[in-house]
């Protein structure tokens, strides 16, 4: 959770895929569905690698008034690379104080339902909960949980619709349709940089297929050279007038975090 | 307040491992952490006392205090955590208490961790009865509901295997059960002194006691196993007459516990369960809770979660012989409203109503963020339709209602 720009696929996924990339290439007339496949899976295996980073994050709520809500916290993020297996994140809250020491931890799937466990300070109990919850608010917010889970790709079909300039960038748009059970969204469109494949902005449909949320990208930085990291995500509700800006703050990579600092038992004491 | 000796002899051990540890690595910035919570309570007894000469308390205020320093250095993996506590209540003497929640030095090896000092463990999945969790003593003046805990002194190595975690538990100094003041509400008809404590162990309250436990994952299964051998931390009462008055005074027997707890995730149900098979006080005795927890996500206008809980809880205790337990043969449900909004407001509500007898205790507790720091809670106590034999007769007129406002820092 709250890995948004990472992308890691099974290998046997990567296997399924580049085969049918390597026929598709093969075959000059490509479907949009096709196109819309290879936008995503060049979009994934831009990023592989990064290992392991360390990252703060402020969440500023406003709401129509203008009212603001502010939490902070930290995220430590592994990446996973094996049959199935999704990347590990950890997630420790220091304000609002009355949620301080609540932490929660994520290992992903890639077909499976994730495994998530919070730890709750005031009882040192680290408690299993339920990942079927997909579309319910993510602190209140306005990202769903969904929204901030990484973006496997076998979680969506794709379609590839056109290009077109967006801000500074020219633009790959492709419509994605969640697979996922429990997804509160009938499609999503989402702009991508043709450059650096960055997802710029995301335009999100709910089951009524109103367009009730644009996502926006922005303060793109490049890390060990290589991976980019937007530092701003800003979530507009359509229908309210509510938004959620996430904003990233000192992103370190090579961190020395592994697989034991991911485990449930390490959360009971983590802070 | 605080009658444990190894209260006062622990920090220094603790400074002396801290001291020892700071010096032998390279000397490190380490990084200071502080934070805290001040809180305002009131508790209103709207019905008259059930016993004579017990106080009205109709309007019963307390404030407590609570503040966590932690120390980190080593990159983290060294931790000095101390958590001090105090209530200071405006009716109850015995209410009025500190206690030392945490002094501890915790480290982190490589796939191992090991905390010396005051801490609390929390063991168990259930939510109406804590069967297994058995490491700390309840802090039984704070409230009715079993989740406030008394710091216990404790070595406990924490071992990371493919197959499991295992961890073991030397306890050195045992935390005696706090009573309420005599005349006090929640108090019963009678004296209990807490300091004529009587302990199965010559050693008495200095009694070693240990504890291991494995805990797996396995896929959507999570299981652990522990046994507890040593002072128990529920106290069996014994009449005695002391300056011509007819009291009751806590007695602690020397137990063995076994238990188990086992909780399947599937999709958004928790299947939950937990038992325990203990020696010591009469005749072995078994104890259990079984129960899911079922969330229903997106309930109003897409945004709330609403948790419905429901649990089986059966004790086949001897009463004369144990400690004295409500629920023999109960049936707890409960519902837990999360409106996931900005500030966090939630709502529960539950009752355990006795499967025999109908005695009923219904809970009721709703809290929301106000601002940024500060944090308002109402919560409810009823006893329902108690019935004459059911070991909550001597409280049935102790329904309350608390008002908490709390600040963080």
């Amino acid at each position: 959770m709250l890995n948004i720009s990472k992308k890691t696929t099974s290998k046997f996924l990567m296997g399924a895929l580049a085969s049918i990339t390597l026929m598709t290439n093969a075959v000059m007339a490509q479907t949009p569905q096709e196109i819309g496949l290879q936008i995503a899976i060049d979009t994934d295996k831009a990023d592989p690698g990064w290992g392991d980073s360390t990252v703060n994050l402020k969440v500023i709520m406003s709401n129509a008034q203008g009212q603001q809500s502010i939490r902070e916290m930290r995220l430590r993020n592994l990446e996973v690379i094996g049959e199935g297996l999704g990347d590990k994140s950890l997630s420790i809250f220091d304000k609002p104080r009355d949620v301080k020491g609540t932490a929660f931890l994520s290992h992903t799937k890639v077909l499976e339902s994730d495994d998530q466990w919070l730890l709750l300070p005031a009882l040192g109990r680290v408690k299993r909960i339920s990942s079927a919850n997909k579309s319910g608010p993510f602190m209140g917010s306005e990202f769903a949980y969904e929204d901030i889970l990484s973006p496997e790709i076998a979680k969506y079909t794709y379609t590839y619709l056109r290009d077109e300039a967006c801000d500074e960038y020219e633009c790959f748009v492709i419509e994605r349709i969640p697979v996922y059970e429990n997804s509160g969204y009938t499609k999503q469109i989402v702009w991508i940089d043709k450059a650096e494949h960055r997802y710029i902005k995301i335009d999100f449909y709910d089951r009524k297929e109103s367009h009730i949320k644009t996502l926006s990208y922005s303060g793109y930085n490049q890390y060990m050279e290589k991976y980019w990291r937007a530092d701003k995500f800003e979530m507009v509700n359509h229908q309210g007038g509510k938004s959620t800006i996430l904003e990233y703050d000192n992103y370190e990579f090579d961190t020395g975090l592994t697989d034991k600092d991911f485990t449930s038992n390490r959360l009971k004491s983590i802070r | 307040m605080i009658k444990n000796k190894y209260l006062i002899v622990l920090p220094k051990i603790l400074l002396a491992a801290v001291s020892i540890n700071m010096f032998s690595l390279n000397v490190q910035a380490g990084e200071w952490d502080f934070s805290g919570s001040v809180t305002g309570d009131v508790r209103l007894f709207p019905y008259s006392p059930a016993f004579v000469g017990q106080k009205k308390m109709t309007v019963s205020p307390s404030v407590a205090v609570e503040a966590e320093i932690v120390y980190e250095w080593n990159n983290y993996q060294d931790r000095f955590t101390f958590v001090p506590f105090a209530r200071f209540d405006a009716h109850d003497d015995n209410r009025t208490h500190y206690d030392i929640r945490e002094a501890s030095w915790l480290h982190f090896g490589e796939g191992w961790d090991l905390t010396v000092g005051i801490d609390k463990v929390y063991w168990g999945v259930t939510e109406s009865r804590h069967l297994v969790n058995i490491i700390n003593q309840d802090d039984a003046v704070e409230d009715l509901d079993g989740e406030d805990k008394l710091g216990q002194p404790m070595v406990n190595l924490n071992l990371e295997k493919d197959y499991g975690t295992f961890s073991l538990f030397v306890l050195p100094g045992f935390r005696e059960r706090e009573f309420l003041e005599h005349d006090r509400r929640l108090s019963g008809p009678f004296r209990i002194d807490g300091d004529l404590a009587t302990f199965e162990a010559d050693s008495g309250n200095h009694n070693v006691d240990f504890a291991a436990r494995w805990q797996h994952i396995i896929g959507d299964w999570e299981i652990g196993l522990s046994h507890f051998h040593g002072t128990s931390r529920e106290a069996r009462l014994l009449q005695r007459t002391v300056n011509n008055e007819a009291i009751f005074t806590p007695h602690y027997d020397q137990i063995d516990q076994t238990a188990v707890d086992v909780q399947y995730i599937t999709g958004a149900t928790l299947l939950k369960f937990e038992a325990m098979s203990r020696s010591g006080q009469g005749d072995r005795f078994a104890a259990f809770v079984a129960g899911f927890e079922h969330t229903l996500y997106g309930v109003i206008n897409g945004r709330a979660d609403l948790g419905i809980l429901v649990e089986y809880l059966y004790d086949d205790r001897d009463p004369l012989l144990a400690p004295i337990t409500t629920a023999d043969n109960d049936i707890f449900a409960g519902f837990r409203l999360a409106l996931n909004d900005t500030q966090d407001t939630s709502f529960l509500i539950g009752g355990v109503v006795d499967h025999e007898n109908g005695s009923s205790f219904i809970s009721i507790e709703a809290e929301r963020r106000l601002g940024s720091d500060w944090k308002i809670e109402l919560e409810g106590r009823f006893f329902v339709n108690v019935d004459q034999t059911d070991p909550s007769i001597f409280f049935a007129q102790d329904d309350f209602i608390n008002l908490r406002l709390a600040r963080y820092f």
